[in-house]
Order: structure tokens, then sequence, then C-alpha cells
């Protein structure tokens, strides 16, 4: 689908809590080398969806169906033991707050030395070399000094950094982050993913990014994946979808955001609300955004639309729009 | 843990110390005030016969024919020098007395503690493991009935079972007596006597350490920072002791040291039953024989312990949790 | 703990159903009843004095089904010593706590309340009867004292109002803040009138909780007690007649084993009343 091999292919995957899904049944691919955003607002499944990918769910959560291909293994039937194999070191997990995310009571030179230490056959001195090395590289001063300290010793934004640091330490192919700086101040945003962005490159890794932030999108994704209550709505390279949305629900967000046409100015222009709630999906047996859609047909409502190709690389579940 | 953090602790507690003490000093005093008659009837009931002289120069050797406000700083002035009186019984310091007994009490205290806190820490880890499932369900009944039960009772019924049915434990005492053991030999017939009463004295705490254990690993797993750890592929066992326990044994602790005091209460029964020679014991002979001043040395003494143990355990709970810094 | 305790308890009716789910609790509150009934019933299940012969010496219980639960070493039937020491345990247990409840509310809500000075002062007092070990000070204020059941009781009471003093006193401080007391003191109220009527009130539910705990202790302390034969030698208490057991310990354990069943059973069922009652009023509490 994209001139890099496919690193990740997520085929209708189905997750939920007990008996109710919540993820109806998703699929979306994961190019090497590249980001990947996953879009959506708070509830719409994404966070569930990262942890599944994994097999991290929370408690009383559960894959009901589907396939996760990891490098044409399937992550939702494999033995548990290949697994663990696998996190941490060839798909690695950040978190959304940094403050609760790091065990409060260990160095944090310990805690990434621990993830080396599993995955890589080297010896104790040997990790804390790398640990040194890795805290330099996302931008830690005094790597000696601050690497047995602890983390109510750093800020958020440090914290967040040596969760960034015991992501990349065993040089994933994948790093899967759900939010990553949604905890952290303004200014430290932009540092926070334009560090991540660097390693990517250097490292030649893939980045899943989980957001409800579109200037973030905007700025560091390749391609953006959009979620709207447990469904994906369309799927694409960043910039035609930018230029132009084609799924009625990314274009109310992107009309909802300040910034659509040059001039626009929260003076000026009123921003687009798009009309009633994200609950109305749940009732609803054809597409989830039917009740709030300015462009419905008698065949949304019958099931949910398919996700068909709308153009280079670029899809979208709405037969409305596939029609033009 | 660094040195100037520890000290910080210590002397947080010092500065807590001394006033409870002091405190405790002045209630054992007023206390000694309160005994119907005082110390010298009882000196010369048991002596059989006493003359009106012999007893006001009884009363002046011990200083009771003087104000209460000099009767307390004599008071104060012989504790300063570890001179809690005389045995009213046996004529011997009270100090000594209750010095001689201090170490079997302790021993029978802190392998209780240690059988409690091992037990009880095992249990709760198992029951947080399989939460709400049946092996939680029944450890919860038998950790509520090791609750209830009255430990001098259990170990009642565990002299009835290993002792009088099963002989393979002794009833009393903490030594074989006039045995030449030596070596490891020593050790094992030591140990043997301390099997039972411990028990006795543990089965409470065993039911407070796994409640609270549970309680806290229930709270601790459910955290980010475990699903950072198993995000990282480590096994789910080495999540359980190195991440999960590591942080749940904060509150444990702290709470352990909490209940030092019902510990010594607990062993003074136990120590009657099991009669094993320590302070409890001491305690009890002193009230039977009307010895006051041995009652009360036992009470500073052991408030002492209370005290003591608090900051030690203070000290722990300041090793374990690095985000407590002294201030 | 949190100022809007308001919301966190639910009332009324709602509580009832919330207690009523609650199967533990049920069973504890039933073996509870079914232990006041028999204590309250004991003069006439057992009419005379429990501690009179009637009997043949260590009958064991089956034995003559006169005196089901047998007879001890003096002929006394076990089953009414049984029955005259819930009345025993269970008046000590209440009016021993209770008489904690009361001085540990009043230390706690007045230094809690006040703050500053008298706090501390309260606080330093209620850290000395807390460091000294329970167990030993009620032996010596016994020991002081005639062994009396009231002697009994006031020691007991005396012993363990700390822990209730800081609960008191932690929700004071918090609850000290919240705007419904700024608006009573705005109203010109009294302190003791917002002590009281205001604060109160909304302190209540964790000491509820208390209130079944303590009870089973000081059923515990004072079984303890008797059974050092420290109790008031005028009444049969469990304790006691555990102690009056002992040496027949190899030959006649039912005496003992049958009396430390009952002092267990009461005690599981004031627990399982307590847990019920903190699952209930304390819901933010690490339950799962």
């Amino acid at each position: 689908m994209s001139p890099n091999p496919v690193l990740l292919q997520v085929r209708d995957l189905v997750v939920g809590f007990g008996k109710t899904e919540v993820v109806h049944g998703i699929g979306f691919d994961v190019a090497a080398g590249e980001t990947m955003a996953l879009v959506g607002e708070s509830g719409c499944g994404k966070s569930l969806t990262a942890f599944a990918l994994m097999r991290l769910l929370p408690h009383g959560a559960r894959i009901f169906g589907g396939q996760v291909l990891f490098q044409g293994r399937d992550l939702v039937a494999a033995r548990e033991k290949i697994l663990r194999d696998i996190r941490g070191n060839e798909i690695s997990l950040i978190l959304q707050e940094p403050m609760t995310s790091l065990n409060p009571v260990l160095p944090i030179g310990l805690q990434i030395a621990e993830v080396l230490l599993r995955h890589k056959s080297m010896s104790r001195r040997q990790a804390d070399r790398r640990v040194l090395e890795l805290l330099s590289l996302v931008g830690i001063p005094e790597p000696q000094r601050r690497a047995r300290e602890f983390p109510h010793n750093f800020s958020g934004g440090m914290r967040q950094r040596v969760m960034i640091a015991m992501a990349v330490a065993c040089g994933p192919r994948l790093v899967i982050a759900d939010e990553p700086t949604t905890a952290l101040d303004v200014t430290i945003q932009a540092q926070v993913l334009d560090l991540l962005d660097r390693l990517r490159k250097d490292l030649s890794m893939a980045v899943l990014l989980i957001t409800h932030d579109l200037g973030v999108v905007a700025q560091w994704a390749d391609r953006v994946t959009v979620m709207y209550a447990g469904r994906v709505a369309e799927e694409g390279p960043v910039g035609p979808f930018f230029r132009q949305p084609r799924h009625p629900y990314a274009r109310g967000l992107l009309g909802a955001s300040v910034g659509d046409s040059g001039s626009a100015h929260y003076t000026t222009q009123r921003l687009v609300e798009i009309p009633g709630s994200v609950a109305s999906a749940a009732a609803e047996r054809g597409c989830p955004f039917a009740p709030r859609c300015p462009e419905t047909i008698a065949a949304c409502r019958v099931q949910p639309p398919r996700l068909e190709p709308v153009g280079e690389m670029h899809r979208v579940a709405c037969p409305v729009e596939v029609a033009k | 843990m660094s040195l100037s953090r520890s000290a910080v602790a210590l002397r947080r507690t010092a500065v807590h110390a001394v006033p409870t003490m002091l405190g405790i000093v002045v209630l054992c005093f007023l206390l000694l005030q309160l005994v119907p008659g005082d110390a010298v009837d009882v000196l010369a009931g048991q002596s059989g016969s006493a003359t009106a002289e012999t007893m006001s120069a009884l009363r002046e050797q011990y200083g009771l024919n003087q104000g209460l406000g000099s009767q307390l700083w004599s008071y104060l002035a012989h504790l300063a020098h570890f001179d809690l009186g005389r045995s009213v019984r046996f004529g011997t310091p009270v100090t000594q007395l209750v010095l001689d007994r201090l170490p079997a009490t302790l021993l029978l205290m802190l392998s209780a503690l240690g059988f409690a806190l091992v037990l009880g820490i095992v249990a709760g880890w198992v029951m947080a493991a399989f939460a709400n499932r049946w092996p939680d369900r029944i450890l919860q009944v038998v950790v509520l009935l090791f609750y209830s039960t009255p430990g001098f009772w259990v170990g009642l019924m565990a002299i009835v079972l290993f002792s009088v049915k099963l002989g393979w434990l002794p009833s009393s005492g903490n030594a074989t007596i006039g045995s030449a053991l030596t070596g490891f030999d020593y050790l094992l017939d030591r140990a043997r006597y301390l099997v039972l009463p411990s028990i006795a004295l543990s089965t409470f705490f065993i039911a407070i350490y796994a409640r609270l254990t549970r309680a806290s690993m229930l709270e601790v797993t459910s955290q980010d920072f475990i699903r950072t750890a198993a995000a990282k592929g480590l096994h789910p066992f080495y999540i359980q002791l190195r991440h999960a326990l590591r942080n749940a044994l904060i509150p444990v602790t702290t709470m352990a040291g909490l209940h030092l005091g019902n510990l010594l209460g607990g062993a003074v029964v136990v120590e009657t039953i099991f009669g094993w020679p320590g302070m409890g014991r001491l305690a009890l002979d002193a009230v039977v024989g009307r010895d006051f001043n041995v009652l009360l040395g036992v009470l500073l003494l052991s408030s002492l312990v209370v005290i003591v143990s608090n900051a030690i355990v203070d000290q722990l709970h300041a090793w374990l949790d690095p985000r407590i810094e002294g201030h | 703990m949190t100022t809007s305790v308001l919301d966190a308890a639910p009332r009324g009716s709602r509580l009832l159903r919330a207690f009523a789910r609650n199967p533990s609790f049920l069973f504890g509150c039933a073996i509870l009843l079914a232990v006041v009934v028999v204590a309250l019933l004991a003069p006439w299940l057992f009419p005379g004095d429990p501690q009179d012969m009637v009997a043949p010496p260590t009958l064991w219980p089956g034995e003559d089904m006169a005196y089901p639960l047998g007879t001890d070493s003096l002929g006394r039937d076990v089953a009414a010593g049984l029955a005259y020491g819930a009345r025993v345990s269970l008046a000590v247990g209440v009016i021993a706590a209770a008489l904690g409840l009361l001085i540990g509310a009043v230390v706690g809500a007045i230094g809690g309340y006040f703050g500053g000075k008298v706090d501390l002062v309260l606080a330093r007092l209620t850290e000395l009867f807390q460091t000294i070990p329970t167990f030993i000070l009620v032996i010596v204020i016994v020991a002081i004292g005639q062994p009396t059941a009231t002697v009994i009781v006031t020691a007991i009471g005396i012993a363990s109002w700390p822990t209730v003093a800081r609960l008191v006193r932690a929700q004071f401080r918090s609850l000290r803040e919240a705007d419904f007391v700024m608006a009573a003191r705005s109203l010109g109220y009294s302190h003791w009138r917002i002590i009281v009527h205001e604060i109160l009130p909304n302190a209540l539910p964790p000491v509820v909780v208390t209130t079944s705990v303590m009870v089973a202790n000081a059923i515990l302390t004072e079984a303890g007690l008797s059974f050092l034969s420290m109790g008031d030698p005028n009444l049969v208490s469990w304790g006691s007649m555990i102690g009056d057991g002992g040496p027949l310990l190899r030959t006649a354990w039912f005496l003992t084993a049958l009396p430390g069943a009952a002092i267990a059973l009461t005690v599981l069922s004031l627990n399982l009343v307590g847990d019920g009652l903190n699952d209930v009023l304390n819901p933010r509490s690490m339950q799962q």
C-alpha cells in the first residue's frame, strides 16, 4: 500500500469489555519507517486498539476477533511467551501519563536497563553504559547522575523522555505512542514530539501515534487513520487528507478547528460544530455517524459502510463520498 | 539510603519520642500513687510483722514520707540512673529483673512478627492474584477466622494437637532444662520450644498483614507503571515481585509498626500459657504478688520497646520509599 | 479522606438496600443477633447461678443429655456458663467500646476542630496512650483497682480511646474547612453547636465502622483478662472458662475449645458487620 514494506496489518479487529464491543472490526496498515496517526475523540476506542495490538488490555477487556499481523505473525493468536519476546523488543509502547507510568521506587536507570537485560544478552555493566547513551540520546543532561535518580526527581517532559529512552532501547521496528504529549505543557509537547520524530528517522522505526490533536497529526504524521465510535472512517496520506477530507466526520473535525482557511481567526469566523453527540452511534445499525451526518442516504442506515479507495492509498467508509 | 535522610528521620523520631517517654514516666508515677496503701504496707504485710518504727523507717528509706512533687522529682532522678526501684518481693532491682526477661520476650515477639509477615504477605499476595475467585474467597474466610480468634485460645488448641495428641512439640518453657546441648543441636532445641508460642502470638497479625497486602497489591497492580513493565516484555512473575510487591509493601511496613503494642500485649498471655520466661510472665507474677514496682517497670520498658521499634519502622519506611525526603 | 464525605455515603433506603446486598454482612448480623438473644434469654434458659455445681464433674458433651455441652471440673454446666458468659462479654464489650468512643470522640473533636496548642497537647496525649501496649495498661489499671466489672470496663475504655481520637481528629481537621462550616460560623453559631450539630454527623461514617471493631477488641481483651484470672471472680466469662479449663487440657479439652469457639464466633460476626459497614459507608476505600 505504500512504497515501504508493510510492518503491521490490522484486520477486522474487534475489542470490547465483557459482552460489549467497543472497537467494531477496524483495519489499517503501518508501513516501516512511517508515522501513522490514529485519530479520534475520547471514547472512540483508539487507546483500546493500541493496547490490543500488544495484548496489554486492561482488566475485563478482551479481543473478540480479528488479526494483528506483525511481520507476518498474528499477534492475536500468538502464545503469550512469543508476545513477551516481542514487547519492548520489536514493538514498544509509550504511555500517556508520565507521572504514573514509571515505577516510583526504582531508579530510572534501572528501569531502562531492565528492558535491555531482558531482550539483549549483555552484562549489567554493558547495559548501564547503554543506558547512559540512551539518556544522552533523548536529551537528558548529566546522565551519570540522573540515571540513579527516581521519577519524582524529574519533570513531566523529562519523564516522557525517559519513557522514550525505554521504548527505543532495543531498537524496535514499531513504537506505539498513546497520546504521548497530552499530559505535558504545550511548550514541552513540541520538544518531545520532535525528539520522537528524529529518533524515528535515525533508528528507522515506524511510529503509531495515537492522538486527538489534529495539529499534531498535521505536523508529525505521514498517514492518518480517523476513528469514529469504534470504526475507521477514513484512512490516507496526511497531505491529501488535510487538503480535502473525504469523510463527513473528518470534514466536521477539520471545520471545527481554527485555521481551516488561511485567514481564519476566532473573532472573524465561527467554529463549525458537528451537531449531536457520539452517544447517538450506540443505537445505530448502519453507519455510526449517520445520526449526525448532513449527507446521509438510505443505504447509510442499513449497515456500516466498508472502507473503499477514493484516491492514492486513500480510503473512506462512506458510500456517498465513494460515489462522487 | 543516604545518611542525611536517615539522620533527619532519626531526629524527627527523637523529637517525638522524648516527650512521649516523659509523659509515660509521669503517668507511671501517677499510677504508682493510686496503688492502695503503699509499697511499705505490702512489704510489711509480706514480712509478717512490722512495728510502727520499722514502717516509718522503711518509708524514710523509700522516700514515701515526702510531698508529691519531690517524690516525682526523686522518681525521675532515679530513672535517669536507670533505677526503677526494687521489687518488693525479691528485693532485687527492678531494672535487673526486667532486663533479664526482656530477651526472651523479644525473641518471641520477633519470631512471631517474622512468621506473621511472611505468611501474611504471601497469603495477601495470593489473594490479590486470584482476586474474587475461589482461592481468594476461601483465604478471606480463613483470614477472617484468624483475625477473630483469640491468640491464646489458638495456643491452647495447638498444645492439645501438637503436644498432647501428636507429641511433636513441647508445651512449656523455652529450652530443655538440664541438657548440655551445643551449637546446632542447641539452636534446634530452642527452636522447637519457640514454634507453638510464636504461632499462637502470630495468628492475629497474619490476618492483618494478609488483608493489608491484598488491598495494597490490588491498588498497585492497577497502576500505569505495571502496564509499562508488561510493555517491556518482562515476565509476569518478575513484574509481581520486582515492581508490584516492592511498592505494595510500603504501606504494609508502616502498618506493621503500629501493631507492635498489640504484639507485646499478646505476648503477656502467650507467655503465661507456654511458661515462657519473659516480661509478660513477670508482669503477671507481679500482679499476683502486688509488686507494683516491677509491674510499672514492665510498663515503662515495654513502652520504650514500642518507641524504639516505631523508630526502626520509620527508618525502614524511609528506606523503602524514596519519595519520602527528609525535611 | 474527602470533604465531600456527604456525597460518599448513601442515605436512607439506599443504605438499607446496600446492606441487604452484602451476604457476609447479613451473615454477621445473624450470628450477632443469635448471640444477643442467647445472652438476653440466659436467665430463662438456664435458671439459677451458672457457678452452681449441679452435676458430676468433667462430663463430656453428649454424655448426659441434661448437660448437652458437658460439665467442668467443678461440675458446673458448660452450656449455662456459655450463655451467661455471653452476657458478660457483650456487656463489657459494648460498654467499654462506648466509653472509648466517648473519650476518643471528645478528644479528637476538640483537637481537630480548634487546632493550635490545644491540638498539639491532645495529639501528644493520644500518642502517649497509643504507645503504651494496650493490654499491659489494662492489666496495670485492673491490678491497681479491684477486679470488678466496672473497673475492667473503665480500664479497657481508657486503653482503647486513642484509635477513635485519631480518626475523629482527622475527620474534624478536614471537615472544619468545609463550606457548610464556614456558613455556620458566619451565622454566628457557637463552637459547641458547630461541633455537635454540623460536623459530628458528617464525621460519623468511619467512626461507625470502627465501633464494631472496638467492641470486638474489647471482648478479646476481657477474655484475655479473665483467662489470666484477673476478671471479676463473681462473673462467669468465656475467658474465665478457658482459664479454668486450662489444667484439664489433656483430658477435657472441650472445656477450652467451646468457650473459645464462642468468642471466635462472636468476634467474627462483629468483624463481618464491621466489614459490611465499611463497604457501604466508605465506598471509596481500596476495595474490589
